[in-house]
């Protein structure tokens, strides 16, 4: 596949990651991580057959707990760095989400 | 009256020759002679600091079990601690407060450190010398023109010009190892799952890892003992008990192998890296050690394996960073996309932003395969290879970083030259073993440089033990900047 990223494709990346880039920072990226890309090419020609993938390094898959009720953080903590809250509600507030 | 280290402090509180007020404010008096010039601290309370002291002073009655007694400490700051902002150094999260400490912040406290400060970092943890930070460059205490090292600088900078005697910071690729070389420090990355991630920023939660910098292997031995340990608030915490790590070092690695992967070492190494490295593993053989050629043969993909699968997890984890709940919200968005667009855009830095996007293509749809997947396939023979390897030795022995501190500036311009000063240490991320960086020497131009030892999964013990040894054998940590106070 190439290893090319043009404007176009970091546009659609910037739209999947929810980032807004100027036009400098489009074609800034674009070379760099073209750049980067090419160099990362020789991981594609490792043969690999039969190798499974390691997704973290630790044989435990995490143990679990009972479901017991434990003290959690208290909403009122929870929303104190809200940049808009309505406290009484518990609820955080966000610009209208229709039309997005 | 000063005190080289952590348990030099604590005795001589115990023993009645200072206090821990005292000590504090040596501390805060050292942070002003020195900060300005160096910039390693992004928050400090100096009144909140006092009164811990003085609360420690106070309780003579449980100093025997506060093995940290009046400790003055930096935390980096992607680790949450209640009182003092938490901004991971990024604009996103300037005047975030967190609700809540990290379990590392209250087993420190809890031992009876003196928090001083939050020590400045790459944002987010994303880089190698703390210049990605939004909030200014760190400095390195041995050369004002260079870098600390990243992306842990404020931490190993705040041990090496002893404002602080421990500092904490985190270690995805490398990042407390390759500024605690650079600076002229002890550096440990625990094993994966050894030290709870819980109030941790994540960047990626299958290579993070928090640990010490110090200025001696002992102290970072003592500061693991307090952090390490079960946390059932993080699922991928080991539940395994913590052996002794401070009785572990005897002084003694006659019975240690220890392996050199010379094939690894050709990789753009300064000569004098090379050299300082050479007498280091002189040191160990001379001290009784074994010291035998291995090969790691899959250890020239780390460097790329390590950038697809970090960043990948990395486009995942900041997505919570949208504006919503906490942190920086853009002003006057049309809608809650917009929203989330700008406030992303204007919150977070070109480093941060472009490892999101390499991480968003990484896994996506027509690519996950080809890079994602893939490059977890080869990390798994990365791993495989550590593994063989250390069933023929007890520890591998390479250089930390393939150069000493460079030159603020030099390399902001070629995020790919930035990547390659991972080479030595991304392996030990990525295969989930505990690696130490210990000085072993200086440049003509008197750079620090540092040299790194990995073990065996949880075998802290022994990495530390032929540290310590080497430590014993040598000066270098005992080694200071000559930094002209102000």
């Amino acid at each position: 596949m190439s290893s090319e990223f043009t404007p176009d494709d970091l546009r659609h990346l910037a739209r999947l990651a929810r980032l807004e880039l100027t036009a400098e920072e489009l074609t800034l990226f674009s070379r760099q991580l073209s750049e980067f890309l090419a160099y990362a090419e020789q991981v594609q020609n490792i043969d690999t057959e039969g190798v499974p993938p390691t997704s973290h390094p630790t044989a435990s898959t995490g143990a679990l707990r009972d479901d017991e009720r434990r003290p959690s953080l208290p909403r009122d903590a929870a929303l104190a760095e809200a940049p808009d809250a309505d406290r009484s509600a518990g609820l955080f507030k966000v610009p209208r989400v229709l039309g997005s | 009256m000063t005190f080289e280290g952590a348990r030099a402090i604590t005795e001589a509180i115990r023993s009645g020759q200072t206090s821990a007020v005292e000590v504090c404010r040596a501390s805060l008096r050292r942070l002003e002679a020195t900060d300005a010039a160096v910039h390693a601290f992004l928050a400090v309370d100096g009144d909140a600091a006092l009164q811990s002291a003085a609360g420690l002073d106070a309780r003579r009655d449980d100093w025997a079990r506060l093995p940290l007694l009046g400790v003055p400490v930096g935390l980096k700051d992607n680790l949450c601690a209640r009182g003092l902002p938490t901004t991971a150094a990024s604009r996103i999260l300037e005047s975030y407060e967190p609700p809540y400490d990290a379990t590392v912040v209250e087993r420190l406290v809890r031992a009876g450190a003196v928090v001083i400060g939050k020590t400045n970092c790459d944002e987010f943890a994303m880089g190698s010398s703390t210049e990605n930070s939004a909030f200014g460059a760190t400095r390195n205490p041995w050369a004002l023109d260079r870098t600390p090292g990243g992306s842990s600088g404020g931490s190993a900078a705040a041990v090496a010009a002893r404002v602080v005697a421990l500092a904490f910071g985190s270690d995805t690729g490398g990042s407390i190892r390759q500024p605690a070389a650079m600076c002229g420090v002890v550096g440990l990355k625990p094993t994966y799952g050894r030290v709870s991630r819980y109030g941790l920023l994540a960047f990626g939660s299958s290579l993070d890892q928090i640990g010490p910098l110090a200025t001696s292997v002992a102290d970072a031995a003592l500061a693991l003992q307090i952090i390490a340990g079960p946390d059932d608030r993080d699922a991928t915490c080991s539940p395994s008990a913590v052996p002794d790590y401070v009785e572990a070092l005897t002084g003694d690695v006659r019975d240690l192998r220890i392996g050199v992967p010379r094939d690894h070492l050709a990789t753009g190494l300064d000569s004098e890296v090379a050299q300082s490295f050479d007498r280091a593993v002189d040191v160990l053989r001379r001290e009784g050690a074994v010291i035998q050629d291995i090969s790691l043969p899959y250890s020239g993909s780390a460097i790329p394996v390590y950038y697809l699968v970090a960043t990948a997890e990395a486009s995942s984890n900041l997505a919570r960073y949208d504006g919503v709940r906490y942190g920086y919200r853009a002003a006057n968005a049309e809608s809650l996309g917009d929203m989330y667009d700008r406030t992303r855009d204007q919150g977070f830095g070109p480093e941060v932003k472009r490892r999101i996007m390499l991480g968003t293509y990484v896994l996506s749809s027509g690519y996950y395969e080809a890079y994602y997947r893939k490059a977890q396939q080869v990390r798994t023979l990365i791993r495989r290879d550590y593994e063989a390897a250390l069933a023929q030795v007890d520890l591998i022995a390479v250089p930390t970083s393939p150069t000493p501190a460079f030159r603020l500036g030099e390399r902001l311009d070629d995020p790919l030259q930035m990547y390659l000063a991972d080479v030595f240490t991304v392996g030990a991320n990525l295969a989930g073993l505990p690696a130490v960086s210990v000085p072993c020497g200086l440049t003509d131009d008197r750079l620090p440089i540092g040299f790194q030892l990995t073990g065996r999964s949880m075998d802290e013990a022994t990495v530390l033990r032929a540290a310590d040894a080497f430590e014993r054998a040598t000066r270098f940590s005992r080694l200071q900047p000559h930094l002209s106070t102000s």
